[in-house]
């Protein structure tokens, strides 16, 4: 499940200090359009959460050099300034919308996936464009970019031309004409900009994004990615176009709040999106079906769930949780997540969970919400074996049915989180 | 030698409540502001995390989350005759160190002063005479008003999301609450927190003895909370560690649960954590702060320039500061003239233990979770007959049945052996304790200065205190603890064991960290260090916060006039922003 | 906001604050039902000094009917590490002279630190204790025992060099906390001095209880380490 990690580790890259104030726009170095181009361009950068991966820790804003560790090796996002050397400073809009569209850079060379064009190549000239008259106006940076480290063969760049050629569909949104305009545009930000499906989607042993179930829930670094489907366990289906409004604006509503990879997009990205923007989003996943398979049919698969296991996990629920999330798995309106009858707990793989109790988590600090409450690690107070029996008792109690975790699963994710992945093999 | 910094507009001395409070304010005023902080970066996760948070031998036993006296300590003696020595332990007070401050390990007891407790001296005299005044008695009005000081007062309990019933509204009295404290603009953002068993027999039984019982006003949250800026806290869950520990779950008031999670986005904000202010920087003429020299946790000296200088560290640290940087004229008890060091007070204390039959479950409790009679707090009753000044609350507080240092045992139990576990095994669940809390006047013999023999780890001069509970707080603390009886007696007692406060004002146990004055506040510049603003009257671009502007300490904790000063003061330091000079001419 | 210690904020960077942060449990030492195997090895005390700390604990609370002594709560293992540590050597105490006696309200004024002052104090009841009754403390029977306790705690006993009261004092808060703490820090084994008194431990939540005036809690102990080996299933 691991290989994912190609595409979906770049949302996990924090940038930055949450939240922290944009610098100012500085003025023209090149021929920046006319403004409403550029303020588009500075929305559209955040909505496709540009920032984010193009940013090292404590690094300068947009100049690269963020460390991307995947399975096969470690790829370094670049310097998008408009530096003329090592930046785009050089790139005309045609090189721009090629390596966006496309997936190819200005010398011609074939960029990997890490870097989502799959999704960008949704996106209009128009846009991407804009995208580019923002960045002009960036002040350059000269940062040289880092050569990958990737093992032959994927050190091949021609590799990736296989690649796309098996998993790379390229075109510009294309609108369902049965649908309204909101729907299409909703539509237009979730499968383009808003790459969603990079983290949300299952993905192939090559990482390459199943593109027949783009938003069926999949692994992004050590997490699970929920499917953004309608299912009522583990879906979406209880909530409200009113309610992921309100998930993409602060970070948090009634029934979930964003931890890990997810509150670093809604840090960054998705709290800016404006309000026509997220009710677009809104109807369009609310017309999402159902997930058929067994990961998001509202009936949970059968599993057998060890009584002795859960009797354990409540002990330690007892000793360790219920002083935010409350005895009956509640949680608190809007500052402690619920636990019961929540879609993201009885998501098909533990992942998330098991995580959130190694590491910890931290709510998003947006605008509406600054606090960005954190929840501590349990990592030196509980070992793997009553992570486990928590977890499954957390996805199984108060009428929450979910597959259960194991002890392996926690000592896997464990041991990566101190270790690194494995090797691949 | 000391490094010279970059200037900036605001520089503060402290990163407490305070601190947090001016940063908030001048930076949404636009200048910049610098904190320098002596301890380190804490916040709720990871410092308090629930994972181990709750360690009685840890933080309040082995008090590591408190200031280290290797570090930093003063001198002490009861009266000049005697020499000082160090305390070389904490015991006493609790002053923090690190981010928040205090407001990180306090129990969230917020209350506002009363009306009259700001014109003490005016209303006493007309009252009773000016020959009802003890000679030795520095009585002074505070230069500032209740009216003056209640949008304030509200501005910090919104802030703080308190909980509370509010006893006057508008001068319209509200059943349940204190029918005594001053009119409020609107009531408490939350509801009062729930009650614990004993809590629940201290109001029966005050309300039977005649007395009018109200829940205290706490900074434990009742509800979830949502303040003005935006910061969420969550819901108190009455877990018993609250003094002397930092909050696991979001759910008391403290720079970090209210202000910081916006303030430090802030690009006009920056602060310095193991950073230890030892001087404030003057001009030529003396009548201009230049900044402030810090040394950092390498032992190397800076100095910071800054337009502005505001004093946000502890009471005694803020005077401490003063007196090593010659601004002010230090006081003198020989002449009682001088200013820096004058009326040191301190809070007078005294507990009833009630013995009774009921399980009370001391452990579920809050740091501010109690209930309180205020009929005899410093003017609400006639002191004519009694022939002392001052007051204070008697209440029941239920903060935690912590085991090392929270259980009570009667009088007549041994105090080690099998006859200590007997008293331990029967009282623990089923005993409680009423408190006093005190007011003291400022007394021309209780001061704070420079220590002549023993040097801090700078080789700085140490503070040296000079203190004693004087006959006036001795009697008013006998006839609180009197009437504290009357309601233990009334709670269905198998016994009571009154634990009357006598001097000399010992530095070993610990009573409250509520230590004021010494750089006080008035309209006289002949007996205060700074005007009704907090600016100082000698060097207008240096201001002073906190408990240290108290003229005297009245009979509540400091907390809540403390917050409402600082926004006070930070309404008229944008006054001066866009003026600078003195706000009041002496 | 900037060039400044910042808000771990990031999740690597949390990742790597949270792994730093040292957790209470690394702290201590023993679980909650750690148990003793042959001769205790001790960081801090002689055997000689043991045993005078385990007699003597176990006379400020012995074993009775009400349940465990200090002995078996595990006292002398937690003073042994208190004193081999940052308490034992008074790390946040100011401990520079000039030193003079001062007056109780003065508060400790001995150039001793916790550890010397253990280490003084038991070499000199040791030799009273011989000299006025042919044995060491330890050595002595529980009434005779007792009487040497009571005589240092009321400052009678007449040790020389070492402040027999102060040295009471801390022996006696020294012992409760042993008792009363949390088992992490090797004490107050297996519940024992919470059970006397009905602590149940650092649970964070009441709000389901308090308000149940008068009805004892009946949740099972727990320590900062967790809970009883044979406790740990909720139904």
């Amino acid at each position: 499940m691991r290989h994912g990690v190609l595409l979906a580790v770049l949302l996990a890259l924090p940038a930055g200090m949450p939240g922290a104030a944009e610098p100012p726009p500085q003025h023209a170095r090149t021929a920046p359009g006319p403004y409403p181009t550029i303020a588009r361009g500075r929305y559209l950068t955040r909505i496709a959460d540009c920032k984010a991966c193009h940013t090292a820790d404590n690094g300068v804003p947009f100049a690269g050099q963020r460390a991307v560790p995947t399975p096969f090796g470690t790829i370094y996002s670049t310097n998008i300034t408009p530096d003329k050397t090592t930046g785009i400073g050089r790139y005309s809009d045609e090189d721009f919308w090629r390596a966006m569209h496309l997936g190819i850079d200005r010398t011609g060379r074939h960029m990997y996936p890490a870097f989502p064009y799959q999704f960008y190549s949704r996106m209009s000239r128009a846009d991407v464009l804009s995208i580019k008259a923002y960045l002009d106006t960036l002040d350059p940076v000269r940062m040289e970019n880092k050569p990958v480290e990737l093992p032959w063969p994927m050190s091949m760049r021609w590799v990736m031309k296989v690649w796309n050629g098996m998993y790379f569909d390229p075109g510009v949104y294309q609108p369902d004409p049965h649908k309204s305009a909101q729907w299409n545009r909703g539509a237009y930000l979730v499968q383009g900009a808003g790459h969603c499906a990079a983290c949300h989607s299952p993905k192939n042993m090559l990482g390459a994004p199943d593109l027949d179930n783009p938003l069926g829930g999949g692994m992004a670094e050590n997490v699970f990615a929920p499917n953004l489907g309608n299912g009522k366990r583990d879906g979406l289906g209880l909530w409200t176009a009113a309610d992921i409004a309100e998930y993409l604006h602060t970070g948090s509503n009634r029934w979930s709040a964003a931890a890990g990879p997810m509150a670093e997009v809604v840090q960054q990205s998705t709290q800016y999106l404006s309000q026509a923007d997220v009710r677009a989003i809104a109807t369009y996943l609310k017309d999402l079906p159902k997930q058929s398979d067994d990961s998001g049919d509202d009936e949970a698969p059968a599993h057998h769930i060890d009584e002795d296991v859960m009797a354990r996990g409540k002990a330690v629920y007892v000793d360790n949780c219920e002083g935010c999330h409350m005895r009956d798995g509640r949680g608190l309106a809007d500052v402690f997540p619920p636990l019961a009858d929540t879609s993201a707990i009885q998501a098909a793989q533990a992942q998330t969970l098991i995580e959130a109790v190694l590491v910890g988590a931290q709510k998003p600090a947006t605008r509406a919400r600054p606090t960005g409450l954190r929840m501590p690690s349990f990592a030196d107070k509980l070992d793997d074996g009553e992570i486990a029996a928590v977890i499954t008792y957390i996805r199984n109690a108060w009428g929450n049915h979910a597959s259960p975790a194991s002890t392996g699963d926690v000592a896997n994710l464990r041991s990566i989180l101190r270790n690194g992945p494995p090797p691949q093999s | 030698m000391a490094r010279r910094l970059p200037a900036v507009d605001v520089v503060l001395v402290g990163f407490g409540w305070t601190a947090s409070i001016i940063a908030q304010e001048l930076t949404d005023a636009g200048v910049q502001v610098l904190a320098l902080e002596r301890g380190e970066f804490r916040d709720t996760v990871p410092d308090f995390a629930t994972t181990h948070i709750q360690d009685e031998l840890r933080y309040a036993v082995r008090k590591q989350i408190f200031e280290s006296p290797k570090r930093e300590t003063l001198t002490f003696r009861n009266k000049r005759s005697q020499q000082a020595l160090p305390m070389r332990h904490l015991g006493s007070f609790m002053p923090a160190a690190g981010v928040g401050g205090a407001g990180v390990h306090w129990n969230g007891q917020t209350w506002r002063f009363l009306p009259g407790d700001f014109v003490i001296k005016t209303r006493t005299t007309e009252r009773y005479g000016a020959g009802f005044i003890p000679k030795d008695m520095q009585l002074q009005d505070w230069g500032v008003t209740y009216e003056q000081l209640e949008p304030h007062y509200d501005r910090f309990e919104y802030l703080c999301g308190i909980s509370g019933q509010a006893g006057n509204i508008n001068g319209t009295l509200q059943p349940g609450g204190n029918p005594f404290e001053g009119p409020r603009r609107r009531g408490y953002p939350l509801p009062p927190l729930k009650r614990a068993a004993a809590t629940e027999l201290f109001d029966h039984a005050a309300k039977e003895v005649g007395f009018h019982s109200f829940p205290c006003p706490a900074a434990n949250t009742s509800k979830p909370y949502r303040n003005p800026l935006g910061v969420q806290m969550g819901e108190c869950t009455y877990c018993g560690f609250c003094e002397w520990f930092g909050c696991g779950n979001y759910s008391k008031a403290s720079p970090q649960t209210t202000i910081l999670p916006v303030l430090l986005k802030k690009d006009n904000f920056s602060y310095r954590t193991h950073c230890d202010v030892v001087r404030v920087n003057t001009d030529s003429t003396g009548k201009r702060a230049t900044g402030v020299n810090y040394v950092d946790i390498h032992d190397q000296e800076y100095e910071q320039p800054a337009s502005m200088v505001v004093l946000c560290a502890y009471a005694q640290h803020n005077v401490h500061l003063l007196l090593l940087s010659r601004i002010g004229r230090p006081y003198d008890p020989e002449s009682g003239t001088g200013v820096v060091g004058r009326n040191y007070a301190y809070q007078i204390t005294s507990s009833v233990d009630v013995f009774q039959k009921e399980i009370l479950n001391p452990f579920m409790g809050a740091g501010a979770l109690g209930q309180a009679v205020d009929d005899f707090n410093t003017v609400n009753f006639d002191h004519g007959p009694h022939g002392f000044i001052g007051g204070g609350y008697i209440a029941l507080w239920n903060t935690g049945g912590r085991p090392i240092l929270q259980h009570h045992l009667p009088k007549e139990a041994p105090t080690w052996g099998s006859g200590w576990k007997k008293a331990m095994h029967e009282n623990y669940l089923t005993a409680t304790s009423i408190a006093t809390h005190g007011s003291v006047m400022s007394s021309r013999q209780n001061y704070l200065d420079l220590d002549p023999t023993y040097t801090d780890a700078y080789g700085n001069p140490m503070l040296r205190l000079t203190f004693d509970f004087r006959d006036n707080e001795l009697r008013m603390s006998h006839f609180l603890t009197e009437k504290a009886k009357l309601i233990a007696q009334a709670m269905k007692a198998t016994s009571i064991h009154a634990r009357f406060r006598k001097g000399p004002y010992s530095i070993v146990p610990y009573q409250t960290t509520h230590n004021t004055g010494g750089a006080v506040m008035g309209s006289d510049p002949s007996t205060s260090f700074v005007n009704p603003y907090l600016q100082s009257w000698d060097v207008p671009n240096l201001w002073v916060m906190g408990a240290s502007v108290f003229p005297q300490n009245p009979g509540y904790n400091p907390t809540g006039t403390v917050g409402a000063l600082t926004y006070w003061a930070a309404q008229a330091m944008r006054r001066y922003l866009k003026n600078p000079g003195p706000l009041v001419t002496a | 906001m900037r060039a400044t210690p910042l808000l771990p904020t990031s999740r690597r960077r949390f990742l790597r604050a949270a792994a730093l942060v040292p957790a209470a449990v690394a702290a201590g030492c023993a679980s909650p039902s750690g148990h003793r195997s042959g001769a205790p090895q001790h960081a801090f005390f002689t055997a000689a000094e043991a045993e005078f700390i385990d007699a003597a604990t176990n006379r400020l609370i012995p074993n009775d009917e009400l349940g465990p002594g200090a002995n078996q709560a595990g006292v002398t293992g937690f003073l042994d590490v208190q004193l081999a540590g940052a308490y034992g050597r008074a790390s946040r105490w100011y401990m520079r002279g000039p030193w003079a006696d001062g007056t109780d309200e003065q508060g400790y004024q001995s150039r001793l630190t916790p550890a010397e002052m253990y280490r003084a104090a038991i070499a000199a009841i040791d030799d009273k204790c011989v000299a006025l009754r042919g044995k060491r403390f330890a050595a002595l029977d529980d009434k005779a025992q007792d009487d040497v306790l009571a005589q240092i705690e009321s400052g009678s006993l007449g040790l020389h060099g070492v402040p027999e009261k102060q040295f009471f004092q801390l022996l006696w808060q020294n012992t409760q906390e042993g008792y009363l703490a949390d088992p992490v820090y090797g004490g107050n084994r297996d519940f024992a001095g919470w059970k006397l008194i009905g602590f149940p431990g650092p649970r964070y939540n009441y709000l389901d209880e308090i308000e149940h005036y008068g009805q004892r809690y009946t949740r099972p102990f727990v320590s900062l380490a967790g809970r009883d080996p044979d406790n740990q299933r909720e139904a």
